[in-house]
């Protein structure tokens, strides 16, 4: 049963950047990206390559248009739409939905 | 060094046999060609080719400094000074030659040297001590390094010649004359058709040495350096009845064999075709042939191009073939410019199809091309006087890399021959720098870097291959490239470069990089609002992320200098947040275990006790390593620290393509290990040496020696130009050896560029540097004064919770990362 959670104000968000935030145990990498539409993403932050939770501290960016962060430890870029890892297409980290809600940051669990 | 070569070859080939080596000298083979730089803070050590642990390794039983006196070609055995003997099979001769001293009365003083091997520039160095005057008897190609040598050790120096002219040999008359014209103007005083018949001791006068020449003239000195020719070490071949040539030298055939089938000679000992080869390249091609006739595959020496380009006390000289036109029917054309003082001559044959031979003083671009033409026989343009006309007077026609056939050698250093070059492009080594690696070419003086460009860009296009230059997807432009277009666009921030001249939203390679370009040019701080997103997270957290996701810490201990004060602190800091700590090999102490919401309050700590950041988590320099010093060591000559402290508090937090290393050696014994770094400083008696562009790493690379006993002054405004350079041209991620490589025409480009600011570009450089520097700050002092910033520094935004995924362990008394079999263990002990 989904449930649709507040896990931070907006103001915790970096513009360009991610930040960590933890809803029900679980580690959401969050990214906000204020040109895009939507403009917020949300990915699990443990990095199964580099096995720790980092990838809220990595750079965002696109490769071949698709929205991507790059893992700070080992550089393997995750699609933030989908959870993919461009270089190795078997793994996958979870993706979550989200939303701006006024001031708020709603995640769907 | 031929001797030498011959054992590395035949050790090298599949021939199974006992080598034996007998030197006359003390030590093992070194490098004549660069003897010279003995004066300018080569050791011996440096200039080494080889040691008798080597010889171990390959099984080469050597003995030094006992000289073969007597060969039994009877018994096939050779007797040493010290009656020991030696049986042999095969015989290899590769004695050398001797300085050649005329027999002018005199000539045994003291002070009268000649030049040829360490121990000769050892004595020639104890002369000019409290020597003012130096004289050079010959002023061929060898009399001019040894004039280098006298200019180098400070000394008033005098080259005297016999005959007209200077390199009689290898340039004609206007040659000759620009080569003296610039020599004379660096300071050398030139005395030509001067037979000097008596030197004499002084007494009561502030010289010791008095020459008088047959004309009557008079020349006090100090020192005499007779370099008037060689004579080849024959005279143990002559007593065992070997055939001379007619000129001297141990007679060879083709095979390099002498008289006596079982008994080779090669090197400047051995006369073929009764010409003696007094360059190294031919020797090298004899100790090749002469190895091959103990194997299968039997090589023949077929003589050598005696051509050569070479640098006589900082002045370009090249002589191809026949310098002198003596070919009947032989066309020159010369061209002479005294203002910039270039001198260039070339030799047509009569029906003006083929170069016979050039000479070229002043300016040796146009070697390589002029060498291949040469060599190959390749037809001549029309003009041919277009191959040496300036290139403003109408496009000189550069020689297509594609008329050259396969067999033209490109470098010979290393004998890299133009289908060598194909073969390495054909396994798949594309690049450049990939060629030189895997060929060697280019790799040994460097003249034949730009034709070796042309040949790899020739082959790309011939494969149809573009070289892709564009950094990523967003930009179609080099990091130089994009440099430029921020810097002459005033462009402040990623978001903007990237509306006029990218695509996209960027990407983990073009953001750090332009975030690099825009500290360099505008030095802002890093964090700022605009700059966030472009930083990599150890910029962002101004710390080293490790495997666990934890930080290491490293403050700045400049110099590797540090109070006990300050280190109670490291440790306290240490203690306190339960960091593992290990002294780093840049003489500094890391902190490793840091969690991201821990580092604010262990860097305010660090800024109250007076630390700064040590940035090593930038592609920025890194830090100042240095010995002791004169301040403490006995053998120090300047204060290494001192200027190691100032080097690093002027270059600290330059941001640059790559990471930047130095150091600083307060003598020669080099402690500090500066030529293993992008750029290293040694002292010596008169100032500082630098060297440029040496890495360790995976690649260790020995930095070059770019400039000599520099004052201060000049030292820090040689750095500040070249680290800008850099900083403007490299590519991302290319450290100071390789772009240096990269760059037509190398180290001496890059001299021309620093020492002579040949772009007129040296003031702008150092006023951008002196912006950098101006406007330093430490990123971890305005990071903690700044709450807003402070912000990020947090595991949760939501929770004040740890991440229970950080499991340490205890190891040899601290903590360590537990492994993932470790950190499952543990979870599950807790549930």
């Amino acid at each position: 049963m989904s449930q649709i959670l507040k896990i931070c104000e907006q103001t915790d968000l970096v513009a360009n950047s991610g930040i960590c935030a933890i809803a029900e145990g679980q580690q959401i990498a969050l990214f906000y990206l204020p040109k895009e539409t939507p403009p917020v993403y949300a990915i699990g932050n443990w990095d199964p390559i580099g096995k720790a939770n980092v990838l809220s501290r990595g750079m965002v960016g696109d490769i071949n248009q698709r929205l991507v962060v790059a893992s700070p430890l080992y550089k393997q870029h995750f699609d933030l739409q989908t959870g993919n890892c461009i270089e190795d297409s078997a793994i996958s980290v979870p993706v979550y939905h989200v939303e701006l809600a006024g001031d708020e940051v709603l995640v769907t669990l | 060094m031929v001797g030498h070569h011959y054992v590395e070859q035949l050790a090298a080939s599949p021939i199974d046999t006992q080598i034996t080596v007998i030197g006359g000298e003390t030590r093992p083979a070194y490098d004549r060609v660069h003897l010279s730089e003995y004066f300018a803070g080569r050791s011996p050590e440096d200039l080494a080719l080889t040691s008798r642990e080597h010889y171990i390794e390959i099984g080469v039983e050597a003995h030094f400094g006992d000289p073969v006196v007597r060969i039994d070609r009877h018994n096939k055995n050779v007797i040493t000074q010290a009656g020991r003997q030696f049986s042999y099979d095969k015989l290899v001769l590769a004695t050398g030659s001797y300085p050649f001293v005329p027999s002018v009365p005199g000539r045994d003083h003291d002070s009268c040297l000649v030049y040829r091997t360490i121990d000769d520039l050892g004595s020639i160095k104890a002369q000019a001590d409290e020597a003012h005057i130096g004289v050079v008897i010959g002023g061929g190609l060898l009399g001019l390094e040894a004039a280098n040598a006298l200019q180098n050790l400070g000394l008033e120096t005098h080259v005297v010649e016999f005959a007209p002219g200077l390199m009689g040999v290898q340039l004609d008359t206007g040659g000759s004359g620009m080569l003296r014209r610039k020599i004379e103007a660096l300071g050398v005083k030139v005395h030509t058709s001067k037979v000097t018949e008596v030197i004499e001791a002084t007494k009561d006068s502030d010289t010791r040495l008095l020459l008088k020449f047959a004309d009557g003239d008079c020349l006090a000195t100090d020192v005499v350096v007779f370099s008037a020719g060689i004579r080849p070490f024959d005279q143990l071949a002559l007593d065992a009845d070997l055939k001379l040539g007619d000129r001297g030298g141990i007679e060879i055939d083709y095979h390099c064999k002498t008289s006596d089938s079982d008994i080779f000679a090669i090197g400047e000992c051995a006369s073929f075709g009764g010409r003696i080869f007094g360059l190294v390249a031919p020797g090298y091609r004899m100790a090749e042939a002469a190895v091959s006739q103990l194997g299968d595959d039997k090589q023949s020496f077929q003589g050598a191009d005696m051509s050569t380009k070479l640098k006589l006390l900082g002045v370009d000289v090249g002589s191809i073939g026949d310098a002198h036109g003596t070919e009947e029917g032989a066309i020159a054309y010369t061209f002479s410019d005294e203002r910039i003082e270039v001198y260039k001559r070339l030799i047509v044959s009569a029906n003006g199809k083929t170069l016979l031979g050039a000479v070229l003083v002043g300016d040796c671009s146009d070697y390589d091309t002029l060498l291949q033409y040469y060599l190959n026989g390749i037809d001549l343009p029309t003009d041919p006087e277009t191959l040496i006309l300036p290139y403003n007077a109408g496009a000189t026609p550069a020689l297509g890399a594609s008329v050259l056939p396969a067999t033209a050698i490109i470098c010979s250093c290393h004998n890299v021959s133009k289908g060598d070059i194909v073969e390495a492009m054909d396994a798949g080594y594309l690049a450049l720098g990939d060629v030189k690696v895997e060929t060697k070419a280019s790799t040994g003086c460097g003249g034949c870097a730009a034709l070796l460009k042309n040949i790899v860009d020739d082959q790309l296009s011939e494969r149809g291959l573009e070289v892709d230059t564009a950094i990523c997807e967003h930009f179609s432009y080099t990091r130089q490239e994009l440099f430029h277009l921020i810097k002459v666009g005033n462009i402040e921030s990623f978001d903007e470069l990237l509306d006029k001249y990218g695509s996209g939203r960027g990407c983990d390679i073009c953001k750090p990089t332009v975030g690099s370009i825009l500290a360099s040019l505008w030095n802002d701080y890093v964090l700022k609002e605009k700059h966030v997103g472009l930083q990599d997270t150890n910029d962002t957290f101004l710390a080293n992320m490790q495997k666990n996701g934890t930080y290491s810490v490293v403050p700045r201990i400049a110099g590797g200098e540090i109070t006990p004060d300050k280190l109670i602190v490291l440790g306290e800091v240490a203690k306190k947040y339960n960091l593992y700590t290990k002294i780093t090999g840049a003489q500094r102490v890391d902190l490793f275990g840091a969690r991201v919401q821990q580092l604010p309050s262990i860097w305010k700590e660090l800024v109250d006790a007076g630390f700064e950041t040590g940035h090593a988590y930038g592609k920025a320099l890194r830090t100042v390593k240095s010995c002791v010093g004169s301040t403490w060591c006995r053998y120090g000559v300047q204060d290494s620290v001192a200027m190691a402290l100032y080097v690093e508090n002027r270059y600290k937090g330059l941001r640059s393509p790559h990471k930047l290393k130095s150091a600083v050696s307060g003598c020669t014994r080099e402690c500090a290990e500066a030529q293993s770094k992008d750029f290293g400083i040694i002292a010596t008696e008169n100032g500082w040496n630098l060297f440029v562009c040496g890495n360790g790493g995976m690649k260790p690379r020995h930095a070059d020696l770019f400039a000599t006993d520099l004052d201060d002054e000049t030292l820090i405004k040689y750095i500040d130009r070249f680290l800008m350079f850099y900083v403007r041209t490299a590519d991302r991620l290319q450290r100071t050896s390789v772009w240096m490589e990269n760059l037509e025409g190398g180290l001496d480009y890059l001299k021309q560029v620093v020492i002579e600011d040949s772009l007129g570009i040296a003031t702008e450089l150092e006023e951008q540097m002196n912006n950098i520097v101006g406007t330093y700050q430490c990123e971890w002092k305005r990071t903690i004064e700044n709450p807003e910033r402070l912000k990020r520094f947090v595991q949760f935004v939501n929770t004040d919770a740890e991440d229970d995924q950080i499991v340490f362990v205890q190891e040899r008394g601290q903590p360590r990362p537990a492994t993932e079999a470790e950190r499952l263990e543990l979870s599950k002990a807790t549930a």
